[in-house]
């Protein structure tokens, strides 16, 4: 999968192309599948053989009143219990068996996805709605996977039933046989312009309920906010137009695919209408038995019953396939381009970091960085300041390598960072960043994050650096503790607390501090401010913050103002020079 | 799923009836085709009269068209029956969503609340939609089947419809056994939910260090664990159909011996049995479909349930009737205020201060001292377990919540912004008008930015905000608060990603514009409280110090101490 993947883009919308993309995720458990078509041909056959074994039982009754051969009866009695018994359970294990197959595809199918999506580059996550990533993983995929385990069968089932039927039709009346060469195109022409009319309403429905789990996601995630402004009603109202919209597009949707079913069932009628008539215009040329007219209609009653079978999950395998598109879409999405080749991991890393005339913006139209140098030798201490929306958090951006720079160099001792893997480039930083992140799990967990092997006393030892364990020790669970996403009982500068242990534990080698301590209370910072400089030590840090106080002693000041640097130096030459530093130094103050 | 049938379908049985109606006409179109076909073989066809086969011939192709125009109405009626339902039981849980307390989320969590709404409610609608389609035709056709057997040979019909009641038993039993396993599945789902929103929003540490693979992992897990599910309630499940068939097919095996004695008493004929047989195909078949039904139902069943846990949720927060004080001269008072989120270890405890309108109090403290539960207090967001809090005299329990909420402007801690444009945001669908939208921006220091960005007030914000930074984040928050020039503003550490020059303009804005706002500033910085009329500083939840800046400077060692800290004193 894997090369096929990185190589070839499908191209959105090609019902051919979603198809086999689905087959070839099933063609993975091909020996499983092969053993669930010979059950199917198996329990098929086998279910041929009852109304044989009743034939006989019945004729051990023809002759009537007293002479009923009941040893005979009896025989074949026993041999049906024990022919359905086996039928019975062959349905069983083919069931199961397309119960694990099914699960395996769809096992596969979320794997797939969650590992594209982990792959994705960080500027998808700021563009795409949560809602609709969570719709595609859970109900595309449910709506693919469910097609599967049923419908699969179903059409096997279609396959087999159909050449038998019909070769066995062949063999009785070729003549009458001609009919279905006008039905069968009929209601293959028939259903293909029906399909293809209601192809984009399925993808229509499949696109409008993405919207409404977006919609559902975002608000139930501002739900404080719109209680705060009192706004449940208008949200309300908002939502009932999503939702009205949702459920119009599933009704449109089944509106014409509710179709299908019944004019597939007409033809059939039809066809069977047409065979009565001929066959009785032939009977009367003396061509046809009535005998040979009734069982080609019997073949022609199971020929038709599942094509009409097959035609009621028509719907369900076209919902299927919009599904299966918006889940491929997403494997689709393009990842953060491979390393370089060539790129080699850091290690030993001394902590130069340089950066020459890089110029950057998130959109074509809008540079935010324009032609910044800056060069951060190994374990000095980097401040930057400036107003707020400078650009400052774009460096960091930058420097991780969640966006690449338009122009420019930026170099780790002395190594372009294109040249340099991903991951090693960045577990060369530790980071603290002012939107802390904690997931559920135990606060253990939490702290041990970046750090695989990380001991229980490794954990305390930084929860104690970071001011923070005896608030642990205080919750009844200690280290146990298990934070739940929306906990009101941990306060955001607590968090904050959590995640500096986080970074304490890195065994890192530069450092960045994105307000990384602005929740936290002063009187808690001086505390954890040791704890900090031991953090900081031999490191080169990249520090962004608003109270001076904090950086008052870096090795460089950059301050930056839309997207320059505008001044650079030390505290002490940066309040001589009385410029925009001094000015904003003594806003502290006023 | 009682009340779904009781209460959401109530309306629309008038509307089930017909398309039962209609559906059962055009099913019985399409069994009169055999009938037909029948008629032709043993009667026309030996007559030899081609006008009559033509006739007869006609007759099938009419029952043909109404089986198409009756089935394809009925199922109309049906999807729509099915997509009005969905969309009142959406909005009724949404509804009820939107109203649940804080503390009703934190219970049911947040991505729990999500595949509810999500999921669960497809299930639902998935379910009404198929039952109505294909729910009646089998039961016609059994029914129906059971029936003619009847007139055939009523002994044998009996014995047949004497396995019923096992058939019956084993999908009463396997559905009771599986609704579980659909509800534990369906919170396995919540599981997904919980870990996507999760990785989402911390995709940039989740990089940062490098750990995609250990996501990778406890995502994996959790599909393990899904999948597991499903393939249990799937092979539960499986066990309907088959033994179905079984139990039909002994019972077939049954009506044959017992035929085969009555025949060989003479009360039976074999033409009858066979007869029967034909019969007994067109039963088992019907069955079989039944039996299909069963899992969707099961599953809908369980979904059903999680979704009606929620909108019986009863109410919290209920509005009581308290006589307003008389002697009441404050605009606002906490008295001997103590809260606890788990009524276990208090949050805060007895916290006691009053305001005055168009004062305003600075509260400071450490990390986790209580600040913003005051505020939360205050909105009511969730209710004291000791004391009172009142506004104007009136204990904010008996303020209707509209009117009690519209007095407020807040920006709280982790506040939100939403996928729209930046006068979107700050308006947030309290019909501001322009000027009140671009007055606030400018009150709040954001106009410089927001006029700067291509588009200016009509910019699109991206999810989260994560276009902005996170002072301009800030900025438009605030705005969000003044724009509608509340009675009580309440400001919860939100000028931390401010820059001291942006916050000092701010508070003067506020001084300017604002004094008749009654203001709450939570904050860390001293330099942010200052300037208040009164100062809280919290600790551990308690009181320990209460005054002005230089009061509390004289009196309060802590409230020295923080500010030694900022100010490098």
């Amino acid at each position: 999968m894997a090369e096929k993947r990185d190589g070839k883009y499908e191209k959105p919308k090609n019902r051919k192309g979603t198809i086999l993309r689905l087959l070839t995720y099933m063609l993975q458990y091909k020996y499983l599948l092969l053993l669930a078509l010979a059950l199917t041909v198996g329990s098929n056959l086998l279910s041929l053989v009852g109304p044989m074994l009743s034939g006989y039982a019945i004729d051990a009754i023809e002759p009537g009143i007293g002479r009923v051969m009941f040893d005979r009866v009896f025989y074949y009695a026993g041999l049906m219990v024990l022919f359905y018994l086996v039928s019975s359970a062959l349905s069983y294990v083919l069931s199961v068996l397309m119960i694990h197959i099914s699960r395996k595809v769809v096992y596969r199918m979320r794997k797939d996805v969650f590992h594209r999506l982990m792959d994705l580059p960080v500027g998808y996550f700021d563009t795409h709605q949560t809602g609709d990533i969570i719709s595609r993983l859970s109900y595309d995929i449910d709506t693919v996977n469910t097609s599967l385990s049923n419908d699969l069968i179903q059409i096997l089932t279609t396959i087999i039933t159909v050449i038998g039927a019909l070769s066995m039709m062949i063999v009785i009346s070729p003549n009458l046989v001609l009919i279905f060469a006008f039905t069968v195109p009929l209601s293959i022409v028939l259903t293909k312009i029906i399909t293809g009319k209601t192809r984009p309403m399925f993808r229509l429905r499949s696109r409008k309920l993405g919207e409404l789990n977006s919609f559902v996601e975002e608000m139930i995630s501002g739900q404080k906010t719109l209680k705060a402004y009192y706004q449940e009603e208008n949200t309300i109202t908002r939502f009932d137009e999503k939702n009205e919209e949702a459920v119009e597009a599933y009704y449109r949707a089944e509106y014409y695919g509710s179709v299908v079913g019944p004019t597939v069932n007409f033809i059939n009628n039809l066809s069977l209408s047409l065979v009565s008539v001929f066959g009785a215009l032939l009977f009367l040329a003396g061509q046809m038995s009535v005998g040979s007219i009734s069982s080609f209609i019997l073949y022609s009653r199971k020929f038709s019953g599942p094509i009409n079978e097959a035609a009621n999950i028509m719907s369900e395998l076209q919902s299927a396939l919009a599904a299966a598109e918006r889940v491929f879409n997403m494997m689709d999405e393009i990842p953060e381009p491979a390393d370089a080749s060539g790129a080699v991991a850091l290690e030993e890393v001394e902590g130069d970091v340089k950066l020459e005339e890089v110029k950057f913006g998130y959109t074509k139209e809008q540079t935010i960085i324009k032609g910044l140098n800056l060069h951060a030798k190994p374990g000095k201490l980097v401040a930057i300041v400036g107003p707020t929306g400078a650009g400052k958090t774009t460096l960091i951006n930058l420097l991780m390598r969640f966006y690449d720079i338009d122009s420019g160099r930026i170099a780790v001792d002395d190594r372009n960072i294109e040249e340099i893997t991903r991951a090693s480039l960045r577990k060369s930083y530790a980071m603290v960043l002012q939107e802390t992140w904690l997931f559920q799990g135990t606060i253990f967990e939490n702290i041990a994050y970046g750090k695989d092997d990380a001991t229980m006393d490794e954990v305390v030892e930084a929860a104690k650096a970071a001011r923070i364990h005896s608030y642990i020790m205080h919750l009844p669970e200690g280290y146990q503790t298990i934070l739940t996403d929306d906990g009101t009982n941990i306060s955001k500068g607590q968090k904050q607390l959590l995640t500096i242990a986080r970074a304490m534990l890195l065994d890192a080698h530069m450092l960045i501090l994105d307000e990384a301590t602005s929740n936290v209370d002063t009187r808690t910072e001086q505390k954890i401010q040791k704890a900090m400089r031991k953090l900081m030590e031999n490191k080169t840090c990249f520090v962004i913050a608003h109270r001076l106080s904090t950086i008052q002693n870096a090795d460089e000041i950059l301050v930056v103002k839309h997207g320059e640097i505008v001044e650079q130096g030390t505290h002490t030459e940066l309040m001589a020079k009385k410029g925009f530093y001094h000015q904003l130094y003594r806003a502290q103050f006023e | 799923m009682k009340k779904v049938l009781v209460w959401y379908l109530k309306p629309y049985y008038g509307r089930m009836v017909i398309s039962f109606m209609i559906k059962f006409i055009g099913t019985i179109m399409d069994l009169c085709l055999p009938w037909v076909l029948a008629y032709m073989i043993d009667t026309i066809i030996p007559i030899g009269e081609k006008s009559r086969i033509f006739l007869w011939g006609a007759v099938m192709i009419v029952c043909s068209v109404l089986a198409l125009t009756f089935n394809v109405i009925a199922n109309r009626m049906a999807s729509k029956v099915a997509r009005d339902t969905t969309e009142a039981i959406r909005h009724d849980l949404f509804t009820r969503i939107m109203w649940l307390s804080n503390a009703q989320t934190d219970g049911f969590t947040k991505p729990s609340l999500i595949s509810r709404l999500t999921t669960d409610t497809y299930n639902v609608h998935q379910m009404l939609g198929r039952v109505q389609r294909l729910g009646v035709r089998a039961p016609i056709l059994v029914i129906g089947g059971v029936l003619v057997t009847l007139t055939l040979d009523p002994v044998l019909t009996l014995v047949l419809v004497s396995v019923m009641p096992v058939i019956v038993g084993i999908t009463v039993y396997v559905s009771r056994k599986s609704i579980p396993m659909y509800t534990s599945l369906q919170q396995s789902v919540d599981q997904f939910v919980r870990l996507i929103r999760e990785d989402v929003a911390g995709i940039r540490v989740i990089k940062a260090l490098s750990r995609t693979d250990y996501e990778k992992q406890k995502y994996d897990s959790i599909n393990q664990e899904v999948v597991q599910k499903e393939r249990k309630a799937g092979v539960t499940m499986a066990v309907v159909n088959p033994s179905m068939n079984l139990f039909l097919n002994i019972g077939l095996v049954l009506v044959v011996i017992v035929g085969a004695y009555r025949v060989n008493s003479g009360v039976s004929e074999v033409g009858k049995i066979l007869a029967f047989l034909t019969y007994f195909t067109i039963i088992l078949n019907a069955m079989m479909n039944i039996s299909k039904m069963f899992v969707i139902i099961s599953k809908a069943i369980a979904s059903a349930d999680r979704i009606m846990e929620v909108v019986d949720t009863p109410e919290d927060l209920i509005l009581e009737v308290c006589e307003k004080l008389a002697s009441e001269n404050a605009y606002i008072r906490f008295e001997q205020v103590s809260f606890s989120y788990n009524k276990n270890e208090p949050n805060i405890s007895n916290i006691s201060f009053s305001l005055q309108k168009g004062e305003t109090l600075g509260v400071i403290g450490a990390t986790g001292a209580g600040k913003s539960t005051i505020a939360q207090l205050l909105m009511r967001f969730y209710d004291p377990d000791e004391g009172v809090i009142s506004i104007e005299g009136h204990d904010v329990r008996s303020i209707p919540t509209k009117e009690l909420r519209e007095k407020f402007g807040v920006v709280f801690q982790n506040d939100t912004l939403f996928e729209d444009t930046i006068a979107g945001n700050v308006n947030l669908g309290r019909g501001l008008s322009e000027q009140e939208i671009r007055d606030a921006i400018s009150y709040a220091k954001a106009k410089e930015f927001v006029e700067e960005k291509g588009r200016g007030y009509e910019n699109q914000v991206n999810i989260r905000g994560a276009n902005l930074s996170g002072g301009q984040k800030q900025r438009i928050l605030i705005a969000r608060a003044l724009a509608a020039h509340p009675d009580i503003l309440i400001l919860d550490d939100s000028s931390s990603a401010l820059d001291y020059k942006t916050d000092a303009m701010l508070r003067k804005e506020l001084g300017e514009h604002f004094s008749d706002t009654t203001t709450i500033i939570i904050a860390q910085r001293v330099s942010s409280v200052m300037h208040a009329d009164h100062i809280i500083v919290l600790e551990e939840g308690q009181m320990q110090g209460f005054g002005t800046h230089e009061e509390l400077m004289e009196s309060c060692e802590i409230y020295r101490e923080i500010a030694a800290s900022q100010m490098g004193m």
